[in-house]
């Protein structure tokens, strides 16, 4: 395992977040965590990465290598922060500067990290433009984050976290501001990078169909604990915890045929709806 | 005789020193009583433009919007509250007033309606929320929440045409199907005509009787939502049925529809959609498709 998380507990003012969350990421893998807003997904995230609120109390390990990164002092956090790990956001105006060209918000993080030279950084910047299949990827790097399209500005995020060749990824509802035809474009980009760079992912998402088609591995939280973890086929199609299966039946699609195909008895009234939000 | 009719309608965001940008450009497109129409395409296609044209928010530059057999002019926000229409949009944050009660907000559409029987807290108990709501602040409760709040101000007024501009997508997955739903019910419960605005295909399928599609200030296609489903015709639509991922545990990567939709103060010649189209010809290059009910020269009507 790249990053092994065990044992994670969190509490904020005496309510406990996390109950204790075990997590395994492994290079060139995806991991899905899904679960309701409130399970604690966005927590687990930002535990990793020593992001937690003012006041909040970590307990368990996160190990990275040979380090654990909750007993790591502030300063080492921050290096692994953006260098060893990296992040991406749901609103990419999170990991970007609105009045900074793109070009100098990548270099920015290569040469604090990396201490490259400002050549070989504007190289590798315009080169990660490309990977992130930015069109016209020289240009692009002088141009400011608003002079791009939502998922543009997302592609520019994913770009910036691989900016110092991050083994782990942390992507917290990645598409979920997208459009759909724009969110396959991210999924499958996600998908490559993970393959190509042997990436770890976490890639948390409410999104049971954006789980499906790029996770390898799932799991499933509920009031700040894993309820459920396993191999993306078994946990999507034989759920054996009733929280899951009750995920399931909530989606729009439950329990019946795809789009475009024959045999679907469309209308309203799929699946039951659980009773989620409160 | 349709509630909404919205015909060949032209509407153009003019602002000095800017070209003259014409988001809505020939859309037609009509919502009966009782029926739920939903409007789908990618951010960026017109979708809100048009429905701040039907509030008469957004004044028209060509073409019609009658509704309830009256063309729709702009109006004050004063008058538009008397027309029978009300919109519910995105931000239920941005929608309610913060130093309001719950109450407060919602008896400002029971004035409307002129109703002096129903209670706010009547209202709070047909979107499924508890009574004693209505005594509360909106920063109290979550997003859905809110959009249910939103959902029974609207409803107070007893509009006959119910506008929802994309109100489920600041929600999360569990609520999102549970208020589309509502609205729904709500809507045709009291005979009203909805038009439903959404991104996610997924979501609309399970509320609307006939989904629209619109792409770069037209719409491109219409049609029962079963048949849309089942069987898209327009490439356009098939692209957007393609691209929504499958929670069936198979790990297939959704198909990914390139390119961007184009500026509309710049639009593309001929159909609208070639650029970015897999089965492009030559005719599609020269001329726009201007018939129904899929606009696309694979699918022109003999
Ligand atoms: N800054 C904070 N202070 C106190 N509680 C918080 C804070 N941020 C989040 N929480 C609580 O932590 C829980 C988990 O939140 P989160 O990790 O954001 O959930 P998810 O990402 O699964 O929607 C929720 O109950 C939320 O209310
Ligand atoms: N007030 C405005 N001034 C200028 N252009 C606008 C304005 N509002 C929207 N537009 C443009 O009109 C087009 C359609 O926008 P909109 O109706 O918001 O689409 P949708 O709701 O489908 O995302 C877009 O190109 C958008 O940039
Ligand atoms: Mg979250
Ligand atoms: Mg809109």
């Amino acid at each position: 395992m790249t990053l092994e998380i065990s044992g994670l507990k969190v509490s904020i003012g005496g309510k406990e977040i996390l109950r204790g969350v075990d997590l395994g990421l492994a290079a060139g893998r995806v991991h899905g965590l899904a679960g309701e807003s409130g399970s604690g997904k966005t927590m687990t995230g930002l535990a990793v990465l020593g992001l937690l609120p003012h006041g909040a109390r970590a307990s368990g390990t996160v190990r990275l290598g040979e380090r654990d990164l909750l007993a790591l002092p502030a300063k080492e956090l921050n290096r692994v922060r953006g260098g060893e790990v990296a992040m991406v956001f749901q609103d990419p105006a999170t990991s970007l500067h609105p009045m900074l060209t793109i070009g100098r918000q990548l270099t920015e993080h290569m040469r604090h990290h990396l201490r490259l030279g400002r050549t070989e950084a504007k190289e590798r910047a315009v080169e990660l433009l490309g990977k992130v299949r930015i069109p016209g990827p020289a240009q692009a790097y002088g141009r400011f984050p608003h002079q791009f399209s939502g998922g543009m500005r997302q592609r520019i995020a994913i770009a910036i976290a691989l900016a110092c060749s991050p083994k782990v990824l942390i992507a917290d509802e990645p598409t979920t501001a997208l459009d759909v035809t724009v969110q396959a474009g991210v999924l499958r980009l996600l998908r490559g990078l993970c393959d190509e760079l042997g990436l770890a992912v976490l890639l948390v998402t409410h999104d049971l169909g954006v789980m499906s088609a790029v996770a390898d591995e799932v799991s499933v939280m509920k009031d700040g604990l894993v309820v459920e973890s396993g191999p993306r086929g078994r946990v999507l199609r034989e759920p054996a915890h009733a929280y899951t299966r009750s995920l399931l039946g909530s989606l729009p699609g439950a329990g019946t045929a795809e789009p475009g195909g024959p045999g679907d008895p469309g209308g309203p009234g799929a699946g039951p709806a659980p009773e989620g939000e409160r | 005789m349709s509630l909404l009719s919205v015909d060949d309608l032209v509407v153009e965001h003019r602002s000095p020193g800017r070209p003259a940008v014409r988001a809505v450009a020939g859309a037609s497109l009509t919502v009966s009583a009782g029926e739920v129409v939903g409007l789908v395409g990618e951010s960026g296609c017109g979708k809100s433009t048009l429905a701040r044209a039907v509030c008469g928010l957004n004044p028209v530059t060509a073409g019609s919007i009658t509704f309830d057999g009256q063309p729709v002019t702009p109006l004050g926000l004063r008058r538009r509250r008397l027309t029978g229409i009300q919109m519910v949009f995105q931000d239920p944050y941005a929608s309610l007033n913060p130093r309001r009660l719950v109450g407060d907000q919602v008896a400002d559409g029971l004035r409307t309606a002129r109703d002096t029987v129903t209670s706010p807290a009547d209202l709070l108990e047909r979107v499924g929320l508890p009574r004693e709501f209505a005594g509360r602040h909106p920063h109290e409760f979550s997003g859905g929440q809110r959009q249910r709040i939103a959902i029974a101000r609207a409803l107070a007024a007893r509009p006959r045409l119910l506008i929802g501009d994309e109100p489920i997508s600041a929600l999360d997955a569990s609520a999102q199907s549970q208020v589309a739903r509502l609205m729904r019910d709500l809507a045709v419960d009291a005979g009203a005509g909805l038009l439903f605005i959404s991104h996610d295909l997924s979501v609309v399928r399970l509320i609307a009787d006939r989904i629209a599609v619109m792409y770069l200030g037209r719409i491109v296609e219409v049609g029962d939502t079963a048949e849309v489903w089942a069987d898209p015709r327009h490439p356009y639509t098939k692209a957007l049925l393609r691209a929504i991922p499958k929670p069936d545990g198979m790990g297939v990567l959704p198909a990914e529809l390139p390119g961007d939709v184009p500026d509309p103060v710049n639009p593309p010649q001929g159909c609208r959609f070639h650029p970015r189209c897999p089965h492009v010809m030559d005719v599609c290059r020269g001329k726009e498709p201007d018939f129904g009910p899929v606009a696309c020269w694979l699918h022109e009507p003999r």
